[in-house]
């Protein structure tokens, strides 16, 4: 079936910015019909080799051949010509276009703009492989999984022959996942070569045909996709898997509720509620698991707790403070620590580590108005040694990896010794050994009888984390359990708003 | 009757090189870039109109120069803020201080130390002649039926409805996807500010080839900014954009017309010569809440 002569080809591709080597003479081609992963832990290495591929990058050193023809790569309309196609880590799309006015962007020919070709590409992809969007609609306003077939469409409709996928999955929950597998196996059954970046074992396994993985920028080696996940753990980080294990329940939680919300409802776009009437409590020892697919007041739910917006009735309360319609101050005071889903946001790139570790508490590193920069040094270097944190005081967060940047953010909150934390996706985009790192965090918080609130799209990790879950959709909570009874089946079904929990 | 008549018309003469402006500018900064050199391409645009006009003795010629010199204004913009990335607050007003320094020095140099130079200006054209008393309000000079009646629909398909416009309104929203579109982001921002800086001139070159016929110093007084707020007035829509200016010039067209009637002679006059100005900050202020800008504003453009 599978093809053997390469669709495309990377020929010791060398990249490095600054001292760092992030591609280092790497190997990689994938075949006609075949989809080939590309694994590797945060900063391997992985975006960038394929942002060369797709003219993003300039490599250092490297050739890249296409069915065999060395081609030359200066931009994406280079690699569009040639035939390769990109789904972004970060989608590219233009949000508050349309989806027919984002694939017809790039196509021109003179100036006429051809939205009515754009629909036709858009229904013939939904009648060849089954992707349906809606090329009406308004790209901002779709699901980060429309958004993504939305790409897929549109490298699709510039007739890539071989598509690179940049850590798909790690927006989707589990539904979609399968969806945009059973899309890809139509594609590769139409002679496209699929490459797939991921970090995770088991999609990996699922999916590809082969695997290559990427460790510190170099290629490690490529392995038949049925490679056992402990071997291409092995081969990713040096040693062998570890799942997420809990830790033999230390303590059940207490009975003491530390974590109050009452009928809560906040205003959403359009006049429609984000959330209606929630009602939860988190007590102290306790991680509540909020579980939902993205968009169905998780988002609005955080912000409320974090006292970035007022709901519109109904309170939250930490051990009797309110914290609806309070300032973000007010609610640290209160003792919330929160880790917010985008951490770029929370987090000033330019600002070095030292600075962004004090930056919620100002007031305590300096004397009228004068900022001691030793004792924010000494701070900082502390923090960097406990929550290791692989960088230097002095770094701008800006260039840290994904996994660290976490970490920075983690040890600003954490080091305040919250009584509740309120935490979301804390480990979206992060490799192995980082996750794990950030999971026993938040388990020895729990030790010690913080309230933890995590949202996530991550099932397993809600799981292996939470003492109870409860699901939101359309902003209201369809179904509550403790986690020993949480079965992935049925919270996938209360997730889609098929049914409801007794 | 006569004064309503004589005020319409003065409204869409007046507003002419603000239509010019107001539409160059939203041109900049929907791809993205703010191009506050708009004062200055308008100076420049009215004087290299003017100086050759005057030296060849061909309006036409005369506003192709302004064409040009429009042209190279907005391509020097985007050499410093595309092609180098510098800041474009602080380029802009650069262009803006160079442009004025160089046209007052050439202005100096051709017309040294003799009396205030004139041209013929263009003729006024009125296609609605026979229409009585009113017709007064469409006797307007060809530049102002230019711009009604070509230039902004014109501009306003490109904008919204041509796939170059499309790129335009990409590469000022978000650069990375029309990049990884296969759209040539820094030549779409250098033909979008080339635009703007042609259609600026013109609007600078209306005062010289058309309303006044001579060149003075300060001959755009201030104008270029109102356009730059107009832009934002207009939320970068072309439509609101022109219905701004069209406010602002009855506005401004109002208060010329007032201080010569009886009770309105003894309020200082700069305070009627600031009402134009109090209505667009007025308006600024309330609708200037909530507004959605272009989503690369102001960010120069690199891959990484
Ligand atoms: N533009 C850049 N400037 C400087 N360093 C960079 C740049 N882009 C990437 N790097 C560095 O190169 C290394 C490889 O990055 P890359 O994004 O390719 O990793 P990755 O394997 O895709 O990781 P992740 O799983 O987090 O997406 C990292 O150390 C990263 O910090
Ligand atoms: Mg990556």
């Amino acid at each position: 079936m599978i093809d053997s002569a390469p669709a495309l080809e990377l020929r010791g591709i060398t990249k490095r910015f600054g001292d760092l080597v992030a591609n280092d003479g790497i190997d990689f081609d994938v075949r006609r019909g075949e989809v080939h992963a590309l694994l590797g832990e945060n900063g391997a290495g992985k975006t960038t080799v394929m942002r060369i591929a797709y003219g993003l990058t300039q490599a250092d050193a490297g050739e890249v051949r296409v069915e065999g023809q060395p081609r030359i790569i200066r931009s994406p309309r280079d690699a569009i010509s040639a035939g390769i196609g990109m789904v972004t880590q970060h989608f590219a799309l233009v949000g508050p276009m349309s989806v027919a006015e984002n694939l017809a962007l790039g196509r021109s020919r003179g100036l006429r703009l051809d939205l009515a070709a754009a629909r036709r590409r858009a229904a013939s992809a939904s009648d060849r492989f089954g992707i349906r969007i809606d090329p009406s609609l308004r790209v901002a306003n779709l699901s980060v999984g429309q958004q993504q077939r939305v790409e897929i469409v549109k490298a699709l409709s510039r007739d890539c022959r071989v598509l690179i996928l940049d850590e798909p999955t790690a927006v989707l929950v589990p539904d979609e996942v399968n969806a945009l597998f059973a899309t890809l196996r139509s594609l590769v059954a139409d002679g496209l070569s699929i490459v797939f970046i991921s970090h995770k074992l088991a999609e990996v396994r699922a999916i590809s045909d082969r695997v290559s993985v990427l460790r510190r920028g170099k290629l490690v080696g490529t392995a038949a996709g049925s490679t056992d996940e402990r071997e291409l753990a092995r081969m990713m980080v040096g040693r062998p898997t570890f799942g997420v294990e809990r830790v033999a329940d230390g303590a059940a939680p207490s009975a003491k509720p530390i974590l109050r919300i009452r009928g809560l409802h906040v205003a959403g776009a359009n006049d429609l509620p984000a959330i209606s009437d929630v009602s939860a409590d988190v007590c102290a020892g306790e991680i509540l698991g909020v579980a939902g697919v993205s968009g169905n007041g998780q988002t609005e739910l955080v912000e409320v707790l974090s006292g970035m917006r007022r709901p519109t009735s109904g309170s939250a309360a930490v051990s009797g403070t309110e914290l609806a319609g309070a300032d973000p101050g007010q609610v640290m005071r209160a003792g919330v620590g929160r880790i917010p889903e985008d951490r770029h946001a929370s987090l000033i790139g330019d600002l070095s580590v030292a600075y962004n570790l004090v930056l919620e508490r100002l007031d305590d590193f300096g004397n009228g108005g004068r900022i001691d920069e030793r004792r924010i040094r000494a701070h900082a270097v502390e923090l960097i040694r406990r929550f290791d944190i692989r960088a230097g005081p002095d770094d701008p967060v800006a260039t840290l990896s994904g996994g660290n940047i976490q970490k920075v953010l983690l040890a600003r909150v954490l080091s305040r010794d919250p009584r509740v934390i309120v935490v979301s996706q804390p480990t979206r985009g992060l490799d192995v050994g980082a996750t794990e790192y950030v999971r026993s965090q938040l388990l020895e918080r729990r030790a010690d009888g913080a309230a933890i609130l995590l949202v996530s799209e991550d099932l397993d990790e809600l799981i292996a984390l939470s003492d109870r879950l409860i699901v939101l959709y359309e902003g209201r909570i369809v179904g509550e359990m403790a986690v020993a009874d949480a079965d992935p089946e049925q919270l996938g079904m209360l997730m889609a708003g098929r049914g409801r929990a007794a | 009757m006569i004064f309503v008549i004589d005020l319409l018309a003065a409204t869409l003469r007046n507003a002419t090189p603000l239509v010019y402006g107001t539409v160059g500018e939203t041109y900049a900064e929907r791809s993205g870039v703010l191009n506050l050199g708009i004062e200055g391409t308008m100076y420049a645009g009215a004087f290299a109109g003017f100086a050759t006009a005057w030296a060849t003795g061909s309006l036409l010629l005369g506003l192709l120069a302004a064409i040009v010199v429009g042209l190279a204004a907005g391509a020097v913009m985007a050499l410093m803020t595309v092609t180098f990335g510098a800041n474009q607050h602080v380029s802009g007003i650069g262009l803006t201080i160079g442009l004025i320094g160089l046209s007052e020095f050439a202005n100096r140099l051709i017309f040294a130390g003799g009396e205030l130079q004139r041209i013929e200006p263009m003729p006024i054209l009125n296609p609605f002649g026979g229409l009585g008393e009113i017709s007064a309000v469409f006797d307007q000079y060809a530049l102002t039926w230019i711009a009604f009646l070509l230039i902004v629909p014109a501009a306003w398909w490109l904008l919204q409805r041509s796939s170059f416009g499309l790129e335009i309104r990409a590469v000022g929203e978000n650069p990375e996807a029309a990049d990884a579109a296969g759209v040539n982001v820094a030549r779409t921002r250098y033909l979008a500010l080339m635009i703007g800086g042609a259609l600026m001139a013109i609007g600078g070159a209306f005062f010289t080839l058309a309303l006044l016929g001579s060149f003075t110093l300060d001959i755009i007084a201030g104008r270029g900014w109102v356009c730059v707020a107009l832009v934002i007035f207009g939320r970068w829509r072309i439509g609101r954009g022109v219905i701004g200016a069209l406010l602002f010039s009855l506005v401004f067209s109002l208060q010329f017309r007032l201080r010569i009637l009886p009770g309105f002679g003894e309020l200082p006059f700069e305070l009627l010569l600031a009402l134009p100005y109090l209505v667009v900050i007025g308006a600024l202020a309330l609708s200037g809440r909530n507004v959605a800008y272009p989503g690369a504003y102001l960010k120069p453009y690199r891959r990484t």
